[in-house]
């Protein structure tokens, strides 16, 4: 039987992807160039605005960073704070392949 | 043994809420509420009651403590006034949509533009739509039976109420009061059970967004879209007319007092016309039915205690068989009219109940309002409804030209 929503006010239990798929509602990508990111570039964990500033929490914090494109709704403000400028939001880039 | 003591009704307001034992109480001064916190911030300091008392800089934030300390399981309680209660508006609707059973001491003032701190009925009137169940009280002792009450509706139906009595007129009157037994209070009222538990074991996200449409969650759960949600929230209200009246009824058996469930009625059963209102205005008509029937015209009232939900079948009832309804009352829908005067009409309609109704629109921001000047009122209504004339606006008392 159906599992339904018995909650007399809006209520759910914290779970990743909670809010659905919010990916889609991308436009622009985030795109890495490892060569300029400070994390991939001195081999240690360094930097990481991106992960700080990121909105969403999907920037992974690793050598080499990785973003969560199933999550990222492509606000580029991971892009804007890079300050190496490895990242580069690109206009419909899933359309492209 | 019973325990009368002379008081004011803020002070009826507050003895209500240190018999509900209330544990949370946040409040920001606004006349003429101001007394009922006053009083209970003086038995919290002095150890009268065991509860926190959270001072806060404004009432949208009052509302917000409301809501916190309901979530987490703590009956709590709050009082309020006029600009106070608009202040709150945006929060009334959350602690609505939350669903939790605050209790809200509504003491009436019209509100500004011009400023007044006197008297009407405006403020809890322009709330009506937050889902908050509303009780119009008629004097010191509804009061404290009331803010009892309201916390056994609120609990059981998981909706806000809002106990709403006029300010000055009853607030700062002193009556003989009978203060419950406290025991007997306990008995009355069970403790309070949040409708979800909330622990760190168990952690939820409350009041996320909610999008058009229902949707499956990360969990595979179907959960409610923003209107099945409203909806719940609509059945709630409209169920609780019978917790309301079973409450009242329980009250009765318990302490001896029956304040009506929904609506009350004085001397209505050989009545040809009736006087409608809410509060202490139609506690006004009472004697202004009495001098009509001195002067040979049968007259009873009907007080609407219940405003929202709205009395649909009681009214029905009340008015099926009356040649003619007037209704006073203490705000008004502008560009329409009292917004009693609507609610009465529109549940008539359903009935197809065709009696002309009357309104009188009276006391705004404090203009006294006399039994003998809503009995001259009735009169001059019972003319025009004999000259034929069905639907009538007067502004009692007040330059119209």
């Amino acid at each position: 039987m159906e599992i339904k929503d018995d909650n007399i006010s809006a209520m759910c239990r914290p779970a990743v992807g909670e809010a659905g798929k919010t990916g889609d509602w991308r436009d622009a990508t985030p795109v890495i160039d490892h060569a300029k990111c400070i994390a991939s570039v001195k081999n240690r964990p360094a930097c990481y605005l991106c992960w700080l500033y990121c909105p969403e929490g999907i920037v992974k914090a690793g050598i080499p960073i990785e973003i969560n494109l199933t999550y990222c709704k492509g606000c580029g403000i991971c892009a804007e704070e890079c300050p190496a400028r490895a990242i580069t939001m690109v206009m419909h880039e899933e359309a492209k392949k | 043994m019973s325990n009368v003591q002379i008081m004011t009704g803020n002070s009826a307001a507050a003895w209500g809420a240190k018999l509900c034992k209330v544990q949370v109480v946040s409040a920001y001064p606004i006349t003429p509420s101001t007394s009922v916190t006053e009083t209970i911030a003086n038995w919290v300091e002095r150890g009268e009651l065991k509860a926190e008392y959270v001072r806060v800089e404004s009432e949208h934030s009052v509302m917000t403590v409301c809501i916190s300390a309901s979530t987490v399981g703590a009956r709590v309680f709050t009082s309020t006034s006029s600009h106070g209660l608009l202040y709150m508006h945006e929060q009334l609707h959350w602690a609505a949509g939350s669903r939790l059973p605050i209790v809200l001491a509504c003491v009436n003032r019209g509100v500004g533009a011009p400023w007044s701190i006197f008297n009407d009925q405006q403020d809890s009137i322009a709330q009506r739509d937050t889902g908050w169940i509303q009780i119009y009280c008629r004097d010191n002792q509804e009061i404290i039976d009331t803010v009892i009450q309201a916390y056994r509706i609120a609990e059981q139906v998981y909706c806000p109420v809002m106990v709403c009595y006029d300010g000055f007129v009853l607030s700062h009157t002193m009556m003989p009061v009978e203060i419950p037994d406290a025991e007997a209070v306990c008995r009355f009222l069970p403790p309070y059970k949040p409708h979800t538990i909330l622990s760190p074991e168990d952690p939820r996200n409350i009041n996320p967004v909610i999008f058009p449409w229902q949707r499956r969650d990360a969990e595979g759960v179907l959960r409610d879209g923003y209107m099945d949600m409203r909806w719940k929230l609509q059945h709630a209200l409209e169920g609780s007319r019978d917790v309301v009246v079973k409450t009242c009824r329980d009250y009765a058996e318990l302490f001896g007092r029956d304040h009506g469930g929904m609506l009350w009625t004085y001397k209505t059963d050989d009545a040809e016309v009736l006087l409608a209102g809410m509060g202490s205005i139609a506690t006004e008509a009472t004697m202004a039915a009495d001098l009509l029937r001195e002067g040979g015209i049968r007259a009873g009232v009907v007080g609407i205690r219940v405003y929202r939900p709205f009395p649909r079948e009681e009214v029905r009832e009340a008015f099926r068989n009356i040649p003619a309804i007037v209704v006073f009352e203490k705000n008004i829908s502008y560009g329409y009219e009292g917004a009693l005067c609507a609610d009465i009409k529109a549940a008539l309609y359903g009935a197809g109940i065709q009696t002309p109704v009357h309104n009188y629109i009276a006391g705004l921001g404090g203009r006294d309002v006399k039994a003998s000047e809503l009995a001259e009122a009735t009169r001059s209504s019972l003319a025009a409804i004999a000259a034929g004339k069905k639907e009538q606006q007067t502004w009692l008392n007040c330059v119209t030209e």
